[in-house]
């Protein structure tokens, strides 16, 4: 790739030799070539912050009374959350837990795009509808719509598939079909669909009308515009709520354990409700949560960065990327100075 | 498909009817075309003929229907009374036994797929690469191979003086680069027809000249450009006619130079004298 045509010349490139040029090489442009001795720096006597100080002085306090007691206090049984931190029942737990927001959330985004080009469109029965859903979903508590589902055989004793009030094909019991994980991944997924159509709703309409117009004059048609332009621009909006969800989703499906369903929390209480260590398993439980949450942070952020692409000139580089470049260039001839300002007059 | 000439529904034309594809009738033709937005009225009749590989520039105060009338021309916009004809055939509409059926929504974006438009604000994707974006219609529209496509898409960022921007994003190219990548875009779907809408109206003046250029090289080239705008030496220049509009309706059309030079009407007159 030919660099075009005046491209600057570089000034403090990584390997420009003798420091800052006081004399100045033949290459370098006339700009470069006349900084004369470099600017006396300003040195002045910083404001002081007694407030700071003060405020500094309450925090370390505060964390080291944090500190002592998680240390001193023997009731939080730290032997016995190492005990159980890795155990078969706790990491099962986990699984299904992990299973539980996976499969969830995946319902919930797909619904979720559904319900939000529905809400766009200019069908008002199909606009209606995702209305409808969303207002039902989000109007009442996920808990009980928990054990609603998980209660549907007392509604529908019996569920069949066959043509709308027509002959069944096939009939099944409720309970067999819906058993706890079902009605907590049902319940879950269809309440997350309400919440993410309105993220992805957002997402679509923040995307500048002048790009479908682009796409449209091009002959793209409405669901590929929609495929190629508008939802991986939406994307940039959509990710960082969606992260939020997703970790919310996370501790959200403890409430999975009302209904029978041994995910994290529900496998801790089985844990000490026989043993009655309360406080140290539902510490294993929190830790894991915090793993997780902090894997979901990560991940988030590297999605986000994807869908960056092009938002900015340059992507500042990841904290990663930061720690590679300070082990590497370490040993390596310092950076040119920065961007010089123009010295002043000298006196 | 072809009539017998003077059939309704066919553009009419001085010298005989125009048949589709017809290389002697208009490539594009209106007659008392109006266009409203709900009680906005914005285009009051316009009658207009663009011959085959002619330029014509259009100029008018803003508000006048100027860019409404090329967004009927590939139909973003729909017309609410006359007809306009694109190649000889009904924009947006097929027209059977004195009836008309609108077209479905695939053979509209059939028939915008063969005209170009190039916008004021560009509206390149701003998550593709410029190649990318040059690509993108001629695969995903076409279905053309993703290497004879940039090949071609290669090629044409030559022809716009952008071969070595083929990777930056839009938003690490000045505004002049954009919009002849916007251009180079447009023209990959080898349109019989490109519609230029304020093209240099959102760039600094040191960049319109580049633009222009492309614009020149283009018109050179014997493709038939309608060109809002409101570059006065470009229409002199590069124009074959001129068309001057207010409040949606064609005010004065003619040879640009005669416009320019001795305006006939007495709007073209205080218009042209606030902007020369």
């Amino acid at each position: 790739m030919s660099s075009g045509p005046g491209a600057p010349g570089s000034p403090g490139a990584p390997g420009a030799p003798g420091g800052p040029g006081i004399s100045g090489g033949p290459g370098a442009g006339p700009a470069t070539a006349e900084q004369g001795p470099p600017p006396e720096e300003i040195r002045a006597i910083p404001v002081r912050h007694p407030g700071r100080w003060v405020a500094a002085a309450v925090v370390l306090v505060l964390a080291a009374m944090l500190v002592h007691t998680l240390v001193a206090n023997p009731r939080f049984e730290w032997g016995v959350i190492g005990n159980y931190f890795l155990s078969s029942r706790v990491l099962e737990g986990l699984g299904i837990t992990l299973l539980l927001t996976v499969v969830a959330m995946f319902i919930g985004i797909v619904l979720g795009v559904l319900l939000a080009v529905m809400r766009l469109s200019s069908n008002p029965l199909l606009s209606g509808a995702s209305w409808a859903y969303i207002w039902l979903f989000r109007g009442t508590p996920v808990l009980v719509q928990l054990l609603f589902w998980f209660n549907l055989a007392a509604l529908y004793p019996r569920i069949s598939v066959g043509v709308p009030f027509g002959p069944s094909f096939a009939e099944f019991n409720a309970n067999d079909l819906i058993s706890g994980i079902g009605a907590a991944i049902l319940g879950l997924g269809l309440n997350e669909g309400a919440y993410m159509s309105e993220i992805v709703r957002a997402g679509i309409l923040s995307v500048d009308h002048g790009q479908s117009e682009a796409a449209q004059a091009l002959g793209m048609r409405r669901a590929l515009t929609m495929r190629r332009i508008i939802l991986p621009q939406a994307m940039r909006v959509i990710i960082p709520p969606t992260g939020n969800e997703t970790i919310s989703m996370l501790k959200t499906s403890s409430l999975a354990s009302v209904i029978t369903v041994t995910e994290l929390l529900y496998a801790v209480q089985l844990i000490y409700s026989v043993n009655f260590q309360t406080i140290p398993l539902l510490i294993v439980a929190s830790l894991w949560y915090l793993i997780v949450t902090s894997l979901l942070t990560i991940g988030q952020y590297y999605i986000e960065r994807h869908y960056a692409r092009g938002s900015a000139r340059q992507l500042p580089p990841t904290p990663w990327q930061r720690v590679r470049r300070l082990l590497f260039t370490v040993h390596a001839a310092p950076p040119g100075p920065p961007a010089q300002l123009p010295a002043g007059p000298s006196r | 498909m072809s009539g017998p000439p003077g059939t309704p529904g066919r553009p009419p034309a001085a010298d005989g009817a125009a048949v589709p594809g017809d290389p002697g009738g208009p490539m594009v033709a209106t007659e008392g075309l109006h266009k409203s937005f709900g009680r906005l009225h914005v285009l009051r009749g316009i009658d207009l003929t663009v011959a085959r590989q002619e330029v014509m520039c259009v100029i008018g105060p803003s508000g006048s229907g100027k860019s409404t009338l090329l967004r009927c021309i590939n139909h973003l916009e729909q017309i609410n009374a006359g007809r306009l004809w694109v190649d000889g055939e009904l924009v947006g509409y097929r027209q059977q036994g004195g009836k008309l059926y609108e077209l479905r929504d695939k053979e509209i974006c059939a028939k915008r797929a063969e005209i170009g438009m190039v916008f004021q604000q560009f509206n390149l994707f701003p998550h593709m690469t410029a190649l990318e974006n040059v690509i993108e219609a001629p695969v995903r529209v076409r279905g053309q191979g993703r290497p004879k496509a940039t090949e071609q898409a290669r090629e044409l960022l030559y022809r716009v003086g952008l071969q070595d921007k083929a990777d930056a994003y839009p938003k690490q190219l000045s505004g002049g680069q954009q919009q002849r990548v916007a251009i180079a875009r447009a023209l990959a779907m080898q349109p019989k027809l490109m519609l230029f809408d304020e093209p240099t109206s959102a760039l600094d003046p040191e960049l319109v000249g580049d633009v222009l250029a492309v614009m020149r090289d283009l018109a050179a080239s014997g493709m038939t450009m309608i060109v809002v705008t409101h570059e006065m030496g470009f229409a002199r220049e590069a124009g074959d006619s001129l068309v001057f509009m207010d409040e949606g309706v064609i005010v004065e059309a003619g040879r640009p130079r005669e416009i320019l030079v001795s305006p006939q009407h007495e709007r073209t007159r205080s218009f042209l004298a606030k902007v020369l």
